[in-house]
């Protein structure tokens, strides 16, 4: 791929200004001895090699506040710390413990949790409706419904792949799901710099696109829907694919007069770095919330470009541990300060990272029982009467 | 190939720094029972160096072969091995046995190789069957058992704690012989040169061979030494969850779980751990684990194997208690 | 100094094990292979011992499983040669034969230090060190936690016991050692670097040597012990629970 070589890495960066927005905007900058800002000049120079040695490039979780705000829009989170990181990986630095393991395990099981690719279908039978597989149903559907390992295989995350399934089913959509077929799609080993490893998964996975005849791509996990909608075309592949929000949202009418029960409690949502920033969602997820009955929604004062990250994005999964010992703080915890602050009941979001994050966070910060967190799909399957009783 | 074979039961004496290792006396114990169905004499074999004491705590074999040098005061494959295959070219016996240990698998192993011995490793049971021995191995870390015929002049090794140790223990004198010390000892090539007490800094979670891990249950750092009690008495470390480790009540290198260590101790004691699947992921192949929380729906009784539904503050003080009546009662 | 490093495919774990219709083997249809753990620590010992001395490491593994993916990934981690040894008599030999075919092999090849994991979960007939050293007239050690060259001919291992105890031991070269970690994680190899390292290399091959020695024991049966399922509660006072565990515990054989 491309944009992770020394060459797009030159031509990408000679146009930085070095104004530093960049260190400025980062929520964890605070504890990098490289800031971007600089990163970039010390590679201009030829300098960079100490920054690989540093612990710099594993502090990155991929939020895209830099890039968002770069007045020169250059591609921080996308290529810089990528490059950063396969430059590292490339000088033989050992990536921090829990990283190498999710990559071990995906290059040889496909997906990060080291689980056989059988147990994939696992959730689905908890999820009370029928959930057909591709290479059983033999015949084109309208959607193409890519789970991604964490809704798989994650328990707490299973809950909201059935919740999805459930919803799917309801509105009579023509769905089917890859099973035991499907890999990761990638984004947190290519944004981990595992250049290699992102470029087997394409072609697996692009290999599987062509085989399969379906309408669009529908998916629960943002990550997923960053790398087809964002990285795809750039590598000649260009799927159709959705975001569940997106999907659901231009659903509205035929999901609302199902909404039957109403889900009395103040919520804020929790805008999600890459259905955020990177792919600049932000009304869907507060049009399908709107539309549950007796829901009050509420705003964060950090909201939607300016939301704070949980600390899960770009392998942040994986480098929970090194941000903790180098950071001394998670992001996940200063988060659900704001939903706190703004009396939320519910803490309500659309990712899958972000479910055990924030409920671990609400148990760190001793905050338990103060507000629970849901995902929209949850939520949504609760006021359809479906009762997923989510103990918290 | 070796000679033709007797009907009896070699038990190889495995000991350490002047101590006869407990697993023998679980050999010894089942290698009684083995020797009576076989009609063979049950013989312990003590390769050592000033080791004529220990043979009196082998009460429960029929015979001690002691037999001493200098070159075989510490374990080497090599040096021991050559003792045992001298003792073997006057004859192999049905059933050579050592323990699953890191002496035992060692001896085992090249002794098998070297005489061209058929093995079995890992034996959780051992009974005979029509004058057979029938072996029960353990595979794929316990997710398979495999039953299986050991023929005569066979070396088994059998993992610890598969036998009680009780039926080995006698206060019997046993009958001594000694036997000559083989030549091959001058050409041995391995030596060892001194023992490593575990270091003083930090202990290695993944090696201990019980841990007890607490969570957040655990409350306060003031009561970690509850844990720390029961630890020792357990011959055991402390773990501990992430919440735990977040608190900086124990350091890092004592997590368990995905962002922290994965480990296969034989015991696993679990105090107010609730069992998040991450903590899940790094103890769950414990060949034992027993939970104590007080929430009767935890997940970590999903993965537990016993479990007690407590405050843990309430449980852990009579364990302790009856774990220092059981070890007064020893001593 | 020649290192050889011997890699053992064994049954991948993550997926259920099924057993097959005669019930004496495992079920090869969904079987996958994985390098056995302790090989993994094995061949980073050998690495450790090529970055400090500049040893020559080959890697060798018997014909099986997804062996081509192991020994590339060995190459792409440092390893000089990689050399499949096939075709085999009979797929997955147990430890005993695969020992009397990388003892034919290692014979013509006299390597300085042999380097293999301890033990394979899937040992049943012998551990592949201990065996090799008995079958080769080779000193072993096995359970090594660290092997360092020390004065010429020699080398220094730690040799692990139970509770952190370790016998620091020397043997004169060559010998057979069976790492069971080592001194540091195995390394990680970008995926490029495999990828890059299997178009590049091809793997070396030797014949499989003719080999004798004992049947392998007759398997009777192969099964999966009872599933444990939930965890059997401990009812009563706290005094009756704490009295109940150290009988179980005694029983398990983990308190001495």
């Amino acid at each position: 791929m491309a944009s992770l070589t020394a060459d797009a890495w030159q031509r990408a960066f000679n146009a930085c200004i070095q104004c530093g927005m960049c260190g400025g905007s980062c929520p964890l900058g605070h504890a990098m001895d490289y800031l971007p800002r600089k990163i970039i000049h010390l590679a201009r120079e030829g300098l960079v090699e100490p920054v690989l040695r540093s612990t710099t490039p594993w502090l990155c979780v991929s939020c895209y506040t830099c890039a968002a705000r770069c007045p020169g829009g250059l591609p921080i989170t996308d290529v810089l710390f990528p490059a950063l990181r396969d430059a590292a990986l490339a000088a033989g630095v050992q990536p921090p413990a829990e990283v190498k393991k999710a990559l071990d395990n995906t290059y040889r099981y496909g997906n990060p949790f080291g689980e056989g690719p059988r147990k994939r279908l696992e959730w689905t039978k908890g999820a009370g409706v029928p959930v057909p597989v591709m290479a059983q149903v033999k015949r084109p559907v309208e959607v193409l419904w890519i789970v991604e390992c964490y809704p798989a295989y994650h328990p707490r995350n299973q809950r909201q792949a059935q919740a999805m399934a459930r919803i799917l089913h309801a509105l009579g959509v023509d769905f089917a799901i890859p099973g035991p077929e499907e890999r990761c799609i990638g984004d947190c080993e290519r944004l981990t710099g595992e250049r290699g490893l992102f470029e087997s998964l394409v072609e697996y996975t692009a290999g599987l696109l062509e085989r399969y005849e379906f309408g669009e791509i529908v998916t629960g996990d943002p990550h997923a829907l960053n790398t087809l909608r964002r990285i795809y075309p750039e590598l000649g592949h260009r799927p159709r694919v959705s975001h569940y929000v997106e999907f659901l949202a231009r659903r509205l009418d035929a999901l609302r007069p199902r909404l039957c029960r109403a889900v009395t409690a103040r919520v804020t949502y929790h805008d999600n770095c890459t259905l955020g920033r990177a792919c600049g969602v932000y009304e869907e997820p507060r049009a399908l919330l709107r539309a549950i009955p007796g829901l009050t929604l509420v705003e964060m004062p950090f909201a939607r470009e300016s939301a704070l990250c949980c600390g899960g994005g770009g392998g942040g999964m994986w480098l929970d541990t090194i941000i903790w010992q180098t950071a001394g703080e998670r992001l996940a915890d200063r988060r659900i300060a704001h939903a706190l602050a703004v009396g939320a009941e519910i803490l309500a979001v659309s990712c899958p990272f972000e479910t055990s994050r924030f409920e671990d966070a609400l148990k760190s910060t001793g905050n338990e029982g103060r507000m629970v967190v849901r995902d929209i799909l949850e939520l949504l399957d609760e006021a359809m009467g479906h009762g997923s009783e989510v103990p918290s | 190939m070796t000679t033709a074979t007797t009907p009896d039961v070699w038990i190889y004496v495995e000991h350490l720094r002047g101590a006869v290792a407990p697993h023998t006396y679980e050999l010894l114990g089942k290698g009684r029972e083995l020797a009576a169905a076989l009609g063979g004499r049950l013989i312990a074999v003590l390769p050592g160096h000033g080791s004529r004491p220990l043979a009196g705590t082998l009460g429960a074999a029929d015979a001690v072969v002691l037999v001493e040098d200098e070159r075989l005061a510490s374990f080497s494959a090599e040096a021991h091995g050559a003792v045992l295959a001298a003792l073997a070219a006057g004859g192999m016996p049905h059933l050579l046995l050592c323990g699953a240990t890191s002496a035992g698998i060692d001896l085992a192993a090249h002794l098998a190789g070297a005489l061209g011995a058929p093995m079995v490793v890992n034996a959780r049971a051992l009974a005979v069957d029509g004058g057979t021995v029938i072996a029960t191995s353990q595979l794929c870390g316990g997710k398979l058992l495999c039953e299986l015929e050991v023929a005569p002049g066979t070396i088994v090794t059998a993992l610890a704690g598969a036998f009680p140790a009780d039926a080995g223990m006698s206060t019997r004198e046993p009958q001594v012989e000694t036997a000559e010390a083989p030549e091959a000892l001058r050409q041995i090539r391995t030596a060892v040169t001194r023992l490593l007490e575990p270091s003083a800094g930090d202990v290695d979670i993944t090696r201990a061979g019980v841990l007890v891990a607490v969570g957040r249950g655990i409350q306060r750092k003031e009561n970690l030494p509850l844990a720390e009690e029961l630890a020792t008495l357990l011959g055991g470390a402390v773990c501990a969850s992430r919440p735990v480790i977040d608190q900086g009540w124990l350091p890092l290198s004592r997590q368990v779980g995905k962002s922290g260590l994965a480990v296969k101790p034989g015991l696993y004691l679990a105090l107010g751990i609730s069992g998040a699947s991450e903590h899940v992921e790094g103890m769950k192949d414990a060949a034992l684990i027993v939970a104590v929380n007080s929430d009767p729906q935890a997940p970590i009784f999903e993965v537990a194997h016993y479990g007690v539904v407590g405050d843990l503050f309430e449980v852990v003080p009579p364990l302790i208690e009856a774990l220092k009546g059981r070890r007064a009662q020893a001593a | 100094m020649k290192i050889a490093v011997l890699l053992t495919m064994v049954p991948d774990l993550v997926d259920e094990l099924e057993i097959d219709a005669a019930g004496t083997a495992l079920e090869t249809q969904w079987l996958r292979y994985v390098l056995s753990e302790s090989d993994d620590h094995a061949l980073e010992q050998a690495l450790v011992l090529k970055d400090r001395y500049g040893a020559d490491v080959t890697a060798l593994a018997l014909d099986h499983g997804d062996v081509d993916q192991t020994l590339f990934t060995a190459l792409a981690k440092g390893a000089q040669e990689a050399v499949k040894i096939g075709p085999l008599p009979r797929p997955d030999p147990g430890r005993r034969e695969a020992a009397a075919i990388f003892a034919g092999v290692l014979a013509a090849w006299s390597p300085d230090l042999i380097l293999a994991g301890v033990q394979a979960i899937n040992d049943c007939d012998g551990h592949l060190p201990g065996l090799l050293g008995g079958l080769l007239t080779l000193p072993s050690i096995g359970v090594t936690r660290s092997v360092d060259i020390a004065a010429s001919g020699t080398v220094t291992v730690l040799k692990e016991y139970p509770g952190g105890l370790a016998a620091e031991m020397t043997v004169a070269l060559p010998a057979v050692i069976g790492v069971l970690s080592a001194p540091q994680p195995p390394r990680y190899v970008p995926v490029a670097r495999i990828r890059e390292v299997t178009k590049s290399r091809t793997l070396a091959s030797a014949p499989t040597p003719a080999v004798s020695g004992p049947p392998a024991p007759t398997i009777r049966r192969l099964f999966k012990p009872e599933p444990s399922g939930r965890a059997k509660m401990l009812t009563g006072t706290p005094d009756q629970a704490a009295a109940e565990l150290v009988s179980i515990l005694e029983n398990r054989g983990v308190l001495r």
